[in-house]
């Protein structure tokens, strides 16, 4: 699976997708198969915060509950109502399928993210560990 | 996201585990086993063995053999159930118990012939167990076995699972009835162990073979290309024990343990009491006379939310009662399920309670159980 190059990950299996000041959010293929069937997303309301780093909602599978982490802080603007009566979209198609819409308090916080490259040696190293 | 971390110790493998890793099984630390935790998809296989046939390799179980002029007596002692009342051929479900009237482990009784007495265990329980039988069955004339290694051993289940079977095997398989087992051949294996048992809450075979890996693969190989016209699926740990909660059947270290005795296990119809002396039996009498402090029911979210495993349970009021044992989505029955310790005034059907779920309690009530239970021919 491509990690699409255009958008920054964390190390907690997240992307990013920077669109001007504002930004979707989503988890990878990597983190969408280790979960497994996906049965339910809690995602923050419109208008809340989310803070670079802390957890904004969460992702259960049939096997395991994983917390969301921020890649970077902002306003939430929009939420994927979608994912309310299909979670298991992100199971078929984790890169196109976004979570949360932010407006981007600091841009720079993404540069500090991993690149498409490096977070794909990034997850075939803890594959292998 | 932050996944799960892998622990490095050094797993145990099935036969099967080099077929597993090929067909793209993603595998799992299981008891200190490396075992497939699911191929197509959880939810998928979990469909397949309720509407059609699923096949699991579950060779990571253990079993003792029991031989002996003494072996009924030591099974007698050392197993709740009484398995003076079966016959040659049948199974039972049955515990060995530690004095307290705790859980060693739950087992299936096989009785193979008058002096002869297969007991199938778990897997992360193994070495205690067996130490467990050594130690308690040295004052009967009889001796115990570990043939664990000795067997891989196939579970085929599902409502099409004897039609797969019956390709591959001379047995008439009409004539073996829930809980009895016989010996026939299998893919020209002669000899072969049958027994229609399982974990799924569905109709289906266990088959033991010679754990080698040539005739392990090669019979895994022609139990699904067997399969194929019925829609068989490999199946995982995963959907094991979603099949396994939706019929309500215990887990070690969830459901039953050290710490929990059988009428809180709600085990009780399986524990022969008057079948006289067994170890555990005494305690359990005791605890009879003491009344109940907590029992196991089965809980259904009515509010949005996954209760999972050892998630907390509170009264309506806000007090803490209980805990969830096992919790999961049941992908059949499309409901949160979940089993539950509280004390026996919380146990009343349709009782409402809350599953602390993360940062939030949310509703639940007391169903019946089994959640699942499959339409008998």
């Amino acid at each position: 699976m491509a990690y699409p190059a255009a958008y920054r990950y964390t190390r907690e299996h997240e992307w990013i997708n920077l669109d001007g000041n504002q930004a979707t959010i989503g988890i990878t293929d990597y983190a969408q198969n280790s979960l497994g069937d996906i049965v339910f997303v809690e995602l923050p309301k419109v208008g809340e915060e989310i803070t670079a780093g802390k957890t904004f909602g969460s992702v259960e599978s049939v096997k395991a509950v994983s917390d969301l982490y921020a890649p970077a802080s902002g306003k939430v603007v929009a939420i994927n109502e979608e994912l309310a009566n299909a979670p298991e979209k992100i199971n078929s198609d984790a890169h196109d399928t976004w979570m949360v819409r932010i407006q981007l308090t600091n841009a720079a916080d993404v540069s500090k993210l991993l690149s498409a490259d490096d977070y794909e040696k990034f997850v075939k190293e803890e594959g292998a560990a | 996201m932050s996944p799960t971390v892998e622990s490095n110790v050094a797993l145990r493998k099935t036969a099967l585990n080099a077929v597993h890793r090929q067909m793209g099984a993603k595998m799992v630390d299981f008891g200190g086993w490396d075992m497939p935790v699911e191929y197509s998809g959880l939810i998928a296989e979990h469909m397949a063995v309720r509407t059609a046939v699923g096949l699991f390799d579950v060779s990571h179980m253990g079993d003792i053999l029991i031989r002996g002029p003494q072996a009924l007596d030591a099974v007698q002692h050392i197993a709740m159930n009484d398995a003076a009342k079966l016959q040659r051929g049948q199974a039972q479900y049955s515990a060995m118990l530690y004095p307290e009237g705790t859980f060693v482990d739950d087992v299936i009784v096989h009785k193979l012939g008058d002096n002869d007495y297969l007991l199938v265990i778990n897997a992360g329980t193994r070495e205690k167990d067996v130490n467990w039988v050594r130690q308690n069955v040295p004052r009967f004339r009889c001796h115990a076995d570990n043939l664990s290694d000795y067997y891989t051993q196939l579970a085929i289940q599902g409502p099409k699972a004897a039609d797969v079977l019956r390709k591959l095997t001379n047995v008439d398989l009409s004539t073996i009835k829930n809980y009895w087992f016989t010996y026939g051949t299998v893919c020209g294996l002669s000899n072969t162990m049958i027994a229609r048992t399982g974990y799924t809450g569905e109709d289906g075979f266990e088959i033991y073979i010679p754990s080698d890996e040539v005739t392990s693969q090669r019979v895994w190989e022609e139990v699904l290309r067997a399969g194929q016209e019925f829609g068989i699926a490999p199946c995982g740990l995963g959907a094991r024990n979603t099949l396994r909660l939706e019929a309500k059947m215990a887990l070690y270290e969830h459901e039953i343990s050290d710490t929990i005795n059988v009428w809180e296990a709600d085990l009780g119809r399986f524990c022969k009491m008057e079948k006289g002396n067994f170890i555990g039996r005494d305690a359990l009498e005791r605890a009879q006379g003491q009344g109940l402090r907590r029992i196991l029911v089965g809980l259904e979210m009515i509010e949005r939310g996954i209760g999972r495993d050892g998630y907390k349970v509170f009264s309506e009021s806000g007090e803490q009662i209980g805990y969830i044992t096992s919790g999961s989505p049941a992908p059949f029955l499309k409901k949160n399920i979940a089993l539950a310790y509280v004390p026996p005034g919380y146990a009343q059907i349709g009782t409402v309670v809350l599953v602390e779920v993360r940062t939030q309690k949310i509703k639940a009530q007391v169903v019946p159980t089994p959640f699942y239970k499959r339409q008998k021919k």
